[in-house]
């Protein structure tokens, strides 16, 4: 069981990191970054699927889902679309 | 701890940390392409173990069924339209995926709210929050996908909209307070209400702002979703979507401000003011002078012969399917000993840095692409600078009219190259219809035609030099 405070830390340091990584990132790679955090919360997947797990009744199981394949498509679209982009990119000296 | 709830934790801590060194990889161009395989790993691990994740409950045979269908028909689905999607329609895809995120966090607070499991206190609030957030960053980013799609053609208006917003706004949020007050003993009904509302936000916030504003749009729902992540995260005692969650908010956020700043527009400004309105009031150019026509001959020569070129493409070359010509094009010109160099915008494009991918597309090297602050020193010592399809980046206006509506916006100075040549389709103003000052100066050289034929005519022409 993840307690408050401990739920406040995790989330300070996780934001400190979020920051501290994209701070240096070069300006001809936020759109592949953008995606790339885009399908880094995709995670929101596992979150569907223990959802799912939990619902009963008709209707919310219908809305679980939906959310797993909402879910499901963040985190593969996500990835899709951003190694397409980041596969073109190479410098002219050769090698990627 | 032990068992299996012990091995998925590990396998969940992993993920986290797989995230992390992934997205750092993805900050350098040599490393991006294994920091997505690093994220990507971390995710095919979490949802492995997911599957058999305690919190599930007893799920028959049918139950999982469903659930690996689910996760098949999304994940298909995305999989699918991602690979086919062409590379300037890649804005409007992640405003999509980022979308079907956000919703997926607003079913889990869905489900939350309305199930057995009785979340109370900090845990009920988040799941609440998250709801809100989650929804509106789904329907909003719908609504971005539907703009830059080009489904809605205008941004919609009407007098009072932002007090109508605002309203919306309050009462959803007076509802997420009863919900909370109820101890999440509150009906379906007033769930399902709740729902709606956020949905209805997210979509009435989204309409009226233009199509001009929509990356800095995107990248604030995909912080928005990242942070509905993180709060359905402590709903459901994950630690891995808090992490990645957390991360993805605060990169999002710092990325959305970097925006933001390039576009000289502060968030606030596009959430709650309407670009466009302002613009007509500005008249027509104070330069006064006329469009200077040039033959594509002179200007192959004109270029050839240069030691120096800065080619400044916008979105319209994209949009011609210019950007493989142009390449061939500076390909010629480098075989000649001119040095040339590629200069972006922050906002070439339709989204910062989507311009590096467009080129990268065809073929052009990253260490010949250069962004404003490291290029704008290097235009007076440039002989020629191509502006090919590119307007408001290029309007000097942004430094000089305090009348003009994109005043303040920080520029590509390509009025102090020696000479100016600029590829444009005809001879009316541009996307956001904003008048430009640089087209009427003595050192530029109008070159009208469809952006793929002209410089296919230059390529011609210095081939015969």
């Amino acid at each position: 069981m993840i307690e408050g405070f401990t739920a406040l830390y995790i989330f300070m340091l996780a934001a400190f990191t979020g920051y501290e990584i994209i701070g240096r990132v070069p300006a001809i790679l936020h759109t592949p970054l953008m995606s790339g955090s885009n399908f880094v919360h995709g995670i929101v997947l596992v979150g569907a699927m223990v959802a799912f797990g939990q619902a009963e009744g008709f209707f919310t199981q219908l809305v679980a889902f939906l959310g797993v394949v909402l879910a499901a498509g963040n985190a593969a679209g996500g990835y899709v679309v951003t190694e397409r982009m980041l596969d073109m990119f190479k410098s002219s000296k050769g090698g990627k | 701890m032990g068992g299996p709830g012990a091995f998925i934790n590990l396998a969940y801590f992993a993920t986290a940390v797989l995230f992390i060194v992934g997205l750092k990889r993805m900050s350098s161009p040599k490393t991006a392409k294994s920091g997505i395989l690093w994220a990507g790993i971390g995710m095919v691990v979490a949802t492995l173990v997911t599957l058999g994740h305690p919190q599930l409950g007893e799920m028959g045979f049918f139950k999982y069924f469903f659930l690996l269908l689910a996760i098949a028909i999304g994940g298909g689905a995305a999989w699918i339209s991602g690979k086919r999607v062409a590379m300037t329609d890649m804005p409007q895809m992640i405003a999509l995926y980022n979308g079907m995120g956000g919703g997926a966090a607003g079913a889990i607070a869905a489900v939350e709210l309305g199930g057995k499991e009785g979340h109370a206190g900090t845990a009920l609030a988040l799941a609440v929050l998250g709801g809100i957030i989650g929804s509106v960053s789904f329907s909003g980013s719908l609504i971005a996908f539907g703009k830059l799609q080009e489904l809605i053609k205008k941004p919609v208006r009407f007098p009072n909209q932002h007090w109508l917003n605002l309203g919306l706004f309050a009462i959803t949020l007076l509802l997420g307070l009863h919900i909370i007050s109820q101890g999440g003993e509150a009906g379906g009904f007033v769930i399902v209400l709740f729902f709606l509302l956020a949905l209805a936000l997210g979509v009435s916030m989204t309409l009226p702002i233009g199509g001009a504003d929509m990356p800095v749009v995107i990248s604030l729902y995909n912080a928005l979703t990242g942070l509905a992540v993180a709060f359905e995260g402590y709903v459901l005692n994950n630690a891995a979507m808090i992490i990645a969650g957390t991360v993805v908010g605060a990169a999002g956020t710092l990325l959305t401000q970097l925006m933001a700043k390039a576009m000289n527009r502060p968030i606030s400004n596009v959430l709650f003011s309407s670009f466009g309105g302002a613009g007509e009031a500005a008249g027509p150019t104070e330069s006064g002078g006329s469009l200077k026509p040039i033959d594509p001959a002179d200007a192959a020569v004109l270029m050839a012969y240069a030691n120096k070129v800065i080619i400044v493409p916008g979105y319209g070359m994209a949009v011609a399917q210019a950007q493989h010509k142009v390449w061939e094009l500076c390909q010629l010109l480098i075989a000649r000993g001119v040095t040339v160099k590629f200069a972006i915008h922050p906002v070439a494009g339709r989204m910062p840095g989507h311009m590096n991918v467009l080129l990268a597309e065809a073929g052009v090297p990253y260490d010949l692409i250069y962004d404003l602050e490291e290029i704008n020193s290097e235009f007076p010592s440039a002989d020629a600078a191509l502006v090919i399809g590119a307007n408001d980046v290029v309007n000097p206006m942004a430094r000089t009219n305090p009348e003009s509506p994109i005043y303040g916006m920080p520029i590509l100075n390509v009025d102090q190259a020696k000479n100016v040549l600029v590829i444009k389709r005809g001879k009316g103003t541009g996307f956001s219809g904003i008048d430009n000052a640089l087209f009427t100066l003595d050192n530029t050289r109008m070159l009208y035609g469809d952006g793929q034929e002209m410089v296919a005519q230059l390529i011609a022409m210095i081939k015969e030099l």
